[in-house]
């Protein structure tokens, strides 16, 4: 692993083959080449219920992508169906191909336990574990067989809570609970917490929504420095959010069936200021400039 | 605040401030009547508490009616010390054995001295050779070992088998504060009107003396068939045996149990079942385990339950393990449905933030979801615990001796427990034995008491680590 506190190298999985391989060209994406996450046709259900249907689309490497659409698109399922954190709902059902470095997550063979360790989660609300500051880094690390010494431990705890521009505020209070930090510093604890088990994607889950203006300046300057290292992929209810970090944007909307279902689908992909200034469908415009939604 | 307008608008639909003044006091008025009728239930509960409570101390120490054999001031009499001023124990040690020498036969004084010797220098009732003898044969008595018999042993002995006090009736304790000279009254006139009764004594030699029935002499003694000297040790150290075997069986089969259906478990059909019938299982009663516990565990599992699959044991099944067992299988389904509560309770995002970070099931469940939920998980073992420490009837199934003044030694031993105890004893006849009955109670809330500290204070620990 790591010795210094800022290396930050990501390194490609092993068990996942080489990207190039299967890279399909995305209907909705204008990006080139092969992205670090893209997923074909995928649909996802909950039991009998289709919550989002036929999506396709690729995420480039070292990029912020985001998701935005009304409630009920289907955004955050589209987010945890690239990890398998759908996998804990016992009904969630994933169709279709997500591929992780060219490699399909959903092929019986891949253990959704390494997936989750590539390609880590920050959630809606803040959620430290009720351990000390400290051990809430540590224990992504220890569980996935850190091998290093105590010192090496504590470096990359330094490393990571400093990526997360966190360090300097609980720098002389590593033992207390994490539970003891407002909302803000929690929440760059649950980045710092994911960033050192040495992912190359974050999935962010609307991250700023139980945070002030202030903490979510924060987060966000926070998510443009880390772009440089990592891959992430937020959803955000909040389009100016969306324009100010992302570089690319996807646009989901949702459609009722005759029975009255809501099913999620994909409306376009494409470079954040292009889709805010000139968005290709008519549905991205009116939602962008608040229509409806 | 009222329009009167001709169309109707929202407003009209509520009441006129005069109305709604009316309504509001009256809202508050029935808001007050139910506190009250609240407060007056919380009463009753902690009356009835406060009445359970009251009586058993007061059944627990009073005055009672002795007559002794010697009186102690004839002893201190015999040795020129004035009786108004000395009491027993001023008398040193060699008066205090000659005085029991003299009483007591002579083979008693020999099993006495062979359980602990009166002198590290001297022999008091054995004779040197015969001592010698009986300590170099295979099954050396207890004396043989060393150590003498203390001062207060002594007394001990000089007040239980010289002075020998029969008490032959006792009063309670706030009768004995506010009208002892009623109870007096009463012996005198039993002793008027049935001379009968006491055999052989008079009212002269009646002699009222306070006593507490619950005392360190009475949870330190064995079992005997005499009130004056009965004590629970045997069943304390029942009680203890049987909780412990609980403890041990039933936390980690039913923590294990309610892991498994919480977290690992999928909603089919069977499992469904299984959890509808450890629902069911938690109000079963308590005798139908013990006769579970009887047939399978006493009678079926002999050979392990009585030790003699590993070597001696007990002549039969009807050991501490197997009284032990049954409560555990009785303490089960409510430790399983407490720690499965527990573990409910415990935030979904937690285990979300554990997998997310790529951390197996069991990783999650093991070092974020148990931490949090043990304080739940030991509020329910302890309300689990509390309630087979009391429980009487499976262990009188499965065979807890009524009468056994040898202290348990092992899980293959006889036994017998505190509420086993209290049962034998408040069924007997004479004033004395409830007495003890009320005193024993006592010993086991007290218990009782001091588990549940030890399991509060373990929670509190748990949870003051987590926030």
């Amino acid at each position: 692993m790591t010795d210094t506190p800022d290396a930050t190298v990501v390194t490609p999985p092993t068990t996942v083959p080489n990207p190039g391989s299967g890279a399909a060209e995305s209907g909705t994406s204008s990006a080139q080449g092969t992205g670090v996450i893209e997923t074909e046709n995928m649909d996802v259900f909950y039991g009998d219920f289709k919550a989002v249907a036929d999506v396709t689309m690729k995420f480039a490497f070292n990029e912020i992508s985001a998701l935005i659409g009304p409630s009920g698109c289907g955004k955050s399922t589209v987010l945890r169906a690239l990890n398998r954190m759908n996998d804990l709902i016992p009904s969630a059902r994933v169709d279709g191909e997500v591929r992780y470095h060219g490699a399909n997550i959903y092929d019986p063979s891949v253990d959704p336990v390494e997936i989750r360790r590539r390609i880590g989660m920050v959630f809606q609300k803040p959620n430290p574990f009720p351990k000390s500051i400290y051990d809430n880094i540590a224990w992504g690390a220890k569980i996935n067989g850190f091998k290093g010494s105590k010192s090496d431990m504590r470096d990359l705890v330094q490393g990571a809570l400093e990526q997360a521009a966190l360090w300097d505020e609980v720098k002389d209070k590593l033992t207390e609970s994490g539970l003891s930090l407002s909302g803000g510093q929690q929440q760059r604890l649950c980045i710092a917490r994911a960033i050192a088990t040495q992912p190359d994607v974050i999935l962010m889950d609307e991250p700023c929504s139980a945070l002030d203006p202030i903490a979510t300046l924060r987060i966000e300057e926070l998510m443009l420095e880390l772009k440089e290292n990592y891959s992430i992929i937020i959803v955000t209810h909040n389009m100016q959010q969306a324009a100010r970090v992302s570089g690319k944007t996807a646009f989901f909307n949702v459609e009722l069936d005759t029975t009255g279902q809501r099913t999620g689908y994909l409306v376009e992909f494409s470079p954040t200021d292009e889709l805010f200034t000139s968005p290709r469908m008519k549905a991205t415009e009116d939602y962008i400039t608040g229509r409806f939604g | 605040m009222t329009t009167q307008t001709p169309q109707k608008s929202p407003l009209d639909y509520f009441p006129t401030e005069d109305e709604y003044q009316r309504l509001l006091d009256k809202r508050t008025r029935r808001g007050t009547a139910v506190r009250i009728t609240f407060l007056l239930m919380l009463a009753v509960a902690v009356v009835g508490l406060g009445i359970l409570l009251y009586t058993i101390i007061d059944d627990s120490f009073g005055i009672v009616a002795v007559v002794n054999e010697n009186e102690p001031e004839d002893i201190l009499a015999a040795y020129g010390y004035d009786p108004t001023v000395t009491v027993l124990s001023d008398l040193n040690k060699e008066q205090l054995v000659e005085v029991l020498a003299g009483s007591i036969s002579s083979g008693v004084g020999r099993r006495l001295e062979r359980e602990q010797r009166f002198f590290a220098d001297r022999l008091v009732f054995e004779s040197q050779a015969k001592w010698d003898e009986v300590c170099a044969s295979d099954e050396p008595p207890s004396g043989c070992g060393g150590g003498v018999r203390s001062k207060a042993d002594v007394v001990a002995l000089v007040e239980e088998r010289v002075i020998a006090p029969d008490i032959i009736d006792a009063s309670r304790l706030t009768a004995s504060i506010f009208n002892p000279q009623r109870f007096k009254d009463k012996v005198e006139a039993d002793f008027l009107t049935n001379p009968d009764r006491y055999e052989d004594y008079t009212f002269d030699q009646v002699r009222f003396q306070w006593r507490a029935w619950f005392s360190w002499k009475f949870i330190t003694s064995p079992a005997s068939d005499k009130p004056e000297i009965a004590g629970v040790r045997t069943a304390v150290l029942g009680s203890i045996w049987l909780v412990a075997i609980t403890v041990l069986f039933a936390v980690p089969v039913g923590v294990g149990a309610a892991i498994y259906l919480e977290e690992f478990a999928k909603p089919t059909r069977i499992n469904d079942f299984i959890q509808t019938n450890i629902n069911n299982l938690a109000g079963v009663p308590s005798i139908i385990y013990g006769m579970l516990g009887l047939a399978v565990l006493v009678r079926v599992l002999e050979p392990i339950t009585s030790g003699s699959l590993f070597g001696d044991g007990a002549p039969n099944g009807r050991t501490i393990l197997s009284a032990g067992l049954t409560l555990g299988l009785l303490t089960l389904p409510v430790v399983i449905i407490s720690s499965q509560e527990a573990i409910r309770a415990v935030p979904n995002s937690l285990r979300q933030a554990g997998m997310g970070l790529g951390a197996t099931k069991w990783q999650t469940v093991r070092s974020q979801v148990l931490p949090v939920a043990i304080p739940g998980i030991l509020t329910g073992t302890i309300l689990a615990v509390a309630r087979a420490i009391g429980e009487t009837a499976p262990l009188i199934l499965v065979g807890a001796a009524g009468f056994i003044t040898v202290s348990p030694s092992g899980p293959f031993s006889q036994f017998t427990a505190l509420p086993i105890q209290i049962f034998q004893w408040t069924s007997l006849p004479q004033e004395e034995w409830r007495h003890l009955a009320a005193a024993a109670s006592l010993v086991l809330l007290v218990l009782l008491l001091s588990l549940n500290a030890v399991a509060v204070l373990l929670r509190n620990r748990y949870s003051r680590r987590l926030t």
